[in-house]
């Protein structure tokens, strides 16, 4: 995150505004900051914090929605299918196999262009059971149809929370958008925030006025099958939807920082990277990590730089061609791997540089994953490898990182 | 009075559905949203951009109706509005795949009134036994066969499931008996809070039976007792459609060729035994006959 100092504020009279909280109390706050009309979850860990400080607000009349306490996340997002329809802002949080159990519905609130906003405190998916972090189950979904979002801190994750309602809500858009969180290491840690309030959040965020709604004044038929006939140009639409939502989650990020002085990137940041031989490609809550240790290497006269993907979907791909056409090497660290080929941001990006001039070594390495610390010794390695991809070429396209070799 | 559900749908020549949905909401009128799950209704009444809804409707999943339903109910809570809001969906998505999200729909309390149109199997996929298909049918998953007589379970009982919810008005309902089902419909709304009513809907394309008489199989299946109607107000029996003549099931067996193999086969008879007990049954719990009124017998 980039303090942009506005003169009205001072930095000193930031800082008084700003209180140590827990990441899951920071999302519940933006969230009731947007006052969703109707809120539906089911607990999971990591996720359960953000609902149950939600819950309390809703007890203490601090927030009027009306919050169910469904019976499965499938049963969560379906609601929210319903509430949605009948004009309502909603909102849900989940993980792992709650967003598991969500899947068919994903595709189905997207496809309905019904603009729900979910928080992801991302897990490991089973099996083995584990509930720690990695972001195996939000990017399984890339392909839902919703825009993704990575934080890389709490108060990013919260400040997302409004970015995308505006983002899901315009009238251009209609696209259900995931703010996307490392459980427990954002949830559960506390860190000071500025917290948003309601008031300075309705001047960011105008109301929500759909425009087809559930209404018996004006009835209207939602959810109708296509056949092969219609099926291509509804799809077709998404995907346009998805293109215009490069440049309006842009402008978005403009407008939040203009108002509230704190700039995360608009679809993907940059780190020391203008001038990097070595860039890091990542996205969530290790960017923080990779920072420090790119202010260790840069001391020591390595060129190393970071590109944060803040929109994984839609892909930012004239953002990273942009970002990365003058490094000699990249190397991607994520959590997340596609069992049977490598993982998902690395295809990603390979793909995004493939028709452009620029063709230089791109090595991925899964990461993290489970819950796995990614330390700076780790990163260290990883341009070091990637250092001797540059100068000796590619040995290997994919190393897990870390990998316990006596375990095997 | 217009009809809520337009003529030009495409469900199938002798289809008790379409009946069964014009019936709940000529009863229901126009203040009324409808969700769906995917099924014969929905397949038949919404090819984009066609519509045959006259009120606001929506389709989601096979398997979350009651959930999309609570969701609007909610919303419209949120919103001052009053509108009513009820599911219509057959007998696969109410008693198997989506039974958790109608539990959860039931426990919350929503105001959301459950139409089941129960044509006992899965069949927009082709008959295949859901749940609800009585036993000793003969569906394509439970085929008879030289050594099957068809469905070998019981129907689940899901009126019962509605009422160990609390759900405070539950009743079953059938095609064949329009002026009670809408009384029924009436009645579910005004009482505030969950209700489920099961409709008794033969389908002509699954149970197989001459075109024409999809009314009369109906009203057979009531006055075998295999299809008894009842209502149940907060948790007690409230009311019973009792049976002047009581006819053996055989009179409605043997005009469905799902249960042609009961004729046919060895043993077959066993089975109908079997089926004239479960009617007898029905007509002992819940009164279904006249006192002094005999069971008159096949031919009569």
């Amino acid at each position: 995150m980039k303090m942009i100092v506005k003169e009205e504020m001072s930095l000193r009279e930031r800082m008084a505004r700003m209180r140590v909280v827990e990441g899951s109390y920071a999302v519940a706050h933006a969230v009731k900051c947007c006052s969703p009309d109707v809120i539906s979850a089911y607990p999971i860990t990591p996720q359960t914090h953000i609902v149950e400080h939600i819950s309390q607000f809703v007890a203490d009349g601090e927030l009027d929605s009306e919050f169910l306490t469904v019976d499965s996340e499938f049963s969560a997002m379906s609601s929210l299918v319903g509430s949605s329809a009948a004009g309502a802002r909603c909102y849900s949080s989940t993980t792992s196999q709650g967003l598991a159990l969500m899947w068919e519905v994903l595709y189905n609130a997207s496809g309905m262009r019904l603009p729900i906003v979910m928080t992801v405190a991302n897990r490991a998916l089973s099996a083995p059971l584990n509930i720690w972090n990695d972001q195996q189950d939000s990017v399984g979904a890339r392909d839902s149809g919703w825009i993704q979002l990575y934080a890389e801190d709490v108060q990013e994750a919260a400040d997302a929370i409004p970015q995308a309602y505006k983002i899901a809500e315009d009238p251009e858009i209609l696209t259900p958008v995931m703010v996307c969180m490392d459980g427990f290491i954002l949830t559960h840690v506390y860190e000071p925030v500025e917290l948003l309030s309601v008031e300075e959040v309705e001047r960011f965020l105008p109301p929500y006025r759909p425009k087809n709604i559930l209404d018996p004044e004006n009835p209207k038929t939602f959810g109708a099958f296509a056949d092969p006939s219609y099926f291509t140009e509804l799809r077709y639409m998404q995907w346009d939807a998805h293109r215009r939502a490069l440049k309006k989650i842009e402008t978005v990020a403009r407008e939040f920082a203009e108002q509230f002085g704190r700039w995360y990137g608009g679809l993907i940041d940059t780190y020391r990277a203008d001038d990097a031989e070595v860039i890091i490609v990542t996205m969530g809550s290790v960017i923080g990590t990779i920072k420090d240790c790119i202010d260790e290497m840069r001391s020591e006269g390595m060129k190393v730089g970071l590109v944060k993907i803040r929109s994984y979907r839609p892909f930012p791909t004239e953002a990273l061609r942009k970002a990365l056409k003058d490094a000699d090497v990249v190397a991607v660290i994520e959590k997340d791997v596609t069992v049977g080929n490598e993982g998902a941001l690395l295809t990603d990006l390979k793909a995004a540089l493939y028709n452009t001039p620029t063709r230089i070594p791109v090595i991925g390495f899964p990461a993290g994953l489970g819950g796995r610390d990614i330390t700076v010794r780790d990163i260290r390695r990883v341009v070091d490898k990637a250092i001797a991809a540059r100068d000796r070429g590619i040995e290997a396209e994919i190393e897990f990182l870390n990998l316990r070799e006596d375990l095997l | 009075m217009e009809k809520l559900l337009a003529p030009g749908h495409r469900a199938c020549a002798g289809c008790s559905m379409p009946t069964v949905i014009n019936l709940v909401l000529d009863a229901a009128g126009p203040n009324t949203i409808v969700a769906t799950p995917t099924g014969c209704s929905e397949v038949t009444t919404t090819p984009y951009p066609e519509s045959a809804w006259r009120v606001p409707w929506i389709h989601s999943l096979f398997e979350n109706a009651a959930a999309v339903a609570s969701g609007i109910e909610a919303a419209l809570k949120h919103f001052g509005k009053d509108h009513n809001v009820f599911v219509i969906a057959g007998d696969g998505s109410t008693l198997d795949i989506g039974m958790g999200c109608i539990s959860g729909m039931f426990d919350r309390g929503h105001n959301v009134k459950y139409v089941c149109y129960d044509n006992e199997a899965y069949m927009n996929t082709g008959v295949q036994r859901s749940s609800s298909t009585p036993p000793c049918t003969s569906t394509t998953t439970t085929p008879s066969g030289k050594v099957s007589f068809g469905n070998p379970r019981p129907k689940k009982d899901m009126p019962a499931i509605a009422v160990a919810h609390r759900v405070p008005y539950v009743a079953t309902a059938s095609v064949a008996y329009p002026v009670d089902l809408r009384q029924k419909v009436k009645r579910a709304i005004s009482i505030p809070g969950p209700a489920y009513i099961q409709v008794n809907a033969p389908c002509i394309t699954g149970w197989s039976f001459e075109a024409g008489t999809t009314v009369e199989i109906a009203r057979l299946a009531v006055e075998t007792c295999l299809w008894p109607l009842y209502e149940y107000v907060n948790g007690e029996l409230a009311g019973v459609k009792k049976i002047h003549v009581k006819r053996p099931v055989e009179d409605y067996l043997k005009a469905q060729g799902r249960y042609r193999h009961l004729f046919r086969m060895k043993g077959g008879e066993e089975m109908i035994r079997v089926l004239q007990q479960m009617a007898d049954e029905n007509a002992r719990k819940f009164g279904l006959l006249y006192e002094g009124d005999v069971a008159c017998t096949s031919g009569e």
